[in-house]
């Protein structure tokens, strides 16, 4: 049994929630500037100009690279060896976004859904735990945007629908949102499992690297399939046409109920801001 | 496409030249509102009160800046989602309202406005909020300090990098969706 003290958890959390705002992962600026040298439109090449030189002041001034630093989303893998001490796990979580969206000064955007009240501190983050074998750690943190996450959707398919329904859904709805989430996006689908379900694993796609294969090479084929169609769609960065409206897609598939066909879409912004650490 | 240089606040003569696409460089005070703001001013203007600010010849910029960090008159401010400001922008452009600035498409109702009163909506640049801070050289809260990053500021802007999406005359700069090209059509 290993222990981890929610202090050093604290740290950690509080750390990544200012690094992962202010500095775009390394996967997106090569994806962006093989979009920019592929590109032909002046308007296009001329967004993907301005998402680079914002990304070098962000991380020279400590900006954040957006506004919208985003709800504070954790997944959590938690190893069956490790015992938490000092506190409770999911406290020292939601500790470590209130110290690190405060002392970075990032914005605060969580609120009262029908009054509107803001929480004032960033909290509470939306966590999703997983047990693992192990004696780890494993927290990753996304900074979920408003403008991209409006633009998600869940749906339930008939069965009969299979691929090409998913497919069409997909695609339509990148093709709905146009403009709205900020193209080239990264879009996460989940496949399967249940009307939450879907949801959740659709986010959990967006943690992998935009450069990276999936392991399954049917899936990794569908996943190229969507890409390229949306490519298609001519929407381009910020909707001002163009061939880059998807950085990536990221497909996760799981078993359903056999009268189900669930699906859902997560919409994420260019930046796509995230980090994980391993304690 | 042209290139202008404009200054705030803004007339009629300015505002009928522009064409979707053309790229505006704007100077002087502009405004930050968004959901919340949007709804106080609506309400203020159903009381028959006075706004925190003069609607004519003005531009609104749809944000929601972060903290400024010590130094720097405000943090990272890009644009918002528009089309969440759409149930008021007829009525404030009616008004006198000149601009509105953000990112994404418009409804129906709010182009039409943009027509029947000579306005504008300009799009920035989407997730360039550190970028975008750098135009931005003064910035005070002016109304509805209790919304935190919805208050209304008043912020003065020096060749504040815009693009024509909606003109006055009906022009759209938006890419349409090929459907049928992705083949889902």
């Amino acid at each position: 049994m290993r222990t981890i003290q929610t202090s050093e958890i604290i740290d950690a959390v509080a750390k990544m929630c200012v690094s992962a705002n202010t500095e775009l992962p390394a996967d997106v600026r090569s994806k962006l500037e093989k979009a920019m040298a592929e590109e032909t439109s002046p308007s296009a090449k001329e967004v993907l100009r301005q998402l680079l030189e914002n990304a070098d002041l962000a991380h020279n001034t400590k900006l954040p690279l957006c506004q919208d630093t985003g709800l504070a989303v954790f997944f959590v893998e938690v190893g069956d060896d490790v015992r938490i001490e000092g506190g409770n796990l999911r406290e020292a979580i939601n500790e470590g976004t209130r110290r690190g969206y405060k002392d970075g000064f990032l914005r605060k955007s969580a609120c009262d859904p029908l009054s509107r009240a803001n929480t004032g501190d960033g909290t509470p983050a939306i966590i999703h735990f997983d047990f693992v074998p192990g004696d780890k750690l494993k927290i990753s943190f996304m900074a979920k945007g408003g403008g991209a996450e409006n633009m998600s959707r869940v749906t339930m398919l008939a069965p009969a629908q299979g691929w090409e329904g998913i497919k069409k859904f997909v695609v339509n709805r990148v093709a709905e949102a146009g403009p709205n989430p900020c193209p080239p996006t990264v879009i996460g689908v989940g496949i399967g499992g249940t009307f939450e379900h879907a949801a959740k694993i659709a986010k959990r796609g967006l943690l992998r690297k935009l450069d990276d294969t999936h392991p399954d090479p049917d899936i990794a084929a569908k996943e190229k399939e969507l890409v390229d169609a949306i490519n298609a769609l001519g929407i381009g960065p910020m909707g001002l046409g163009g061939k880059t409206t998807v950085l990536g897609v990221k497909i996760t598939m799981e078993p359903c109920h056999l009268a189900s066909l669930p699906l859902a879409v997560n919409v994420q912004c260019h930046s796509q801001r995230h980090e994980e650490v391993e304690l | 496409m042209a290139e202008y240089k404009l200054n705030t606040p803004l007339t009629d003569e300015d505002i009928a030249q522009l064409k979707a696409g053309d790229v505006v460089f704007l100077t002087g005070t502009i405004y930050s509102a968004r959901d919340a703001a949007h709804k106080k001013l609506v309400d203020l203007l159903d009381a028959g009160k006075e706004l925190p600010f003069k609607l004519e010849g003005a531009a609104i910029y749809y944000v929601g800046p972060s903290p400024a960090p010590p130094g720097r008159p405000i943090g990272a401010a890009g644009p918002t989602t528009s089309y969440r400001m759409d149930s008021y922008a007829p009525r404030l452009y009616s008004l006198g309202l000149k601009a509105t600035i953000g990112k994404g498409k418009r409804d129906a109702a709010t182009r039409q406005a943009m027509q029947d009163y000579t306005a504008v909506y300009f799009g920035a640049t989407g997730g360039a909020g550190a970028l975008l801070s750098n135009s931005i050289v003064e910035s005070n809260v002016i109304a509805f300090d209790e919304l935190g990053p919805e208050a209304i500021r008043e912020m003065k802007v020096e060749d504040f990098p815009l693009l024509v999406i909606n003109d006055s005359h009906g022009g759209e700069l938006y890419a349409v969706p090929d459907r049928k090209a992705a083949g889902i059509e």
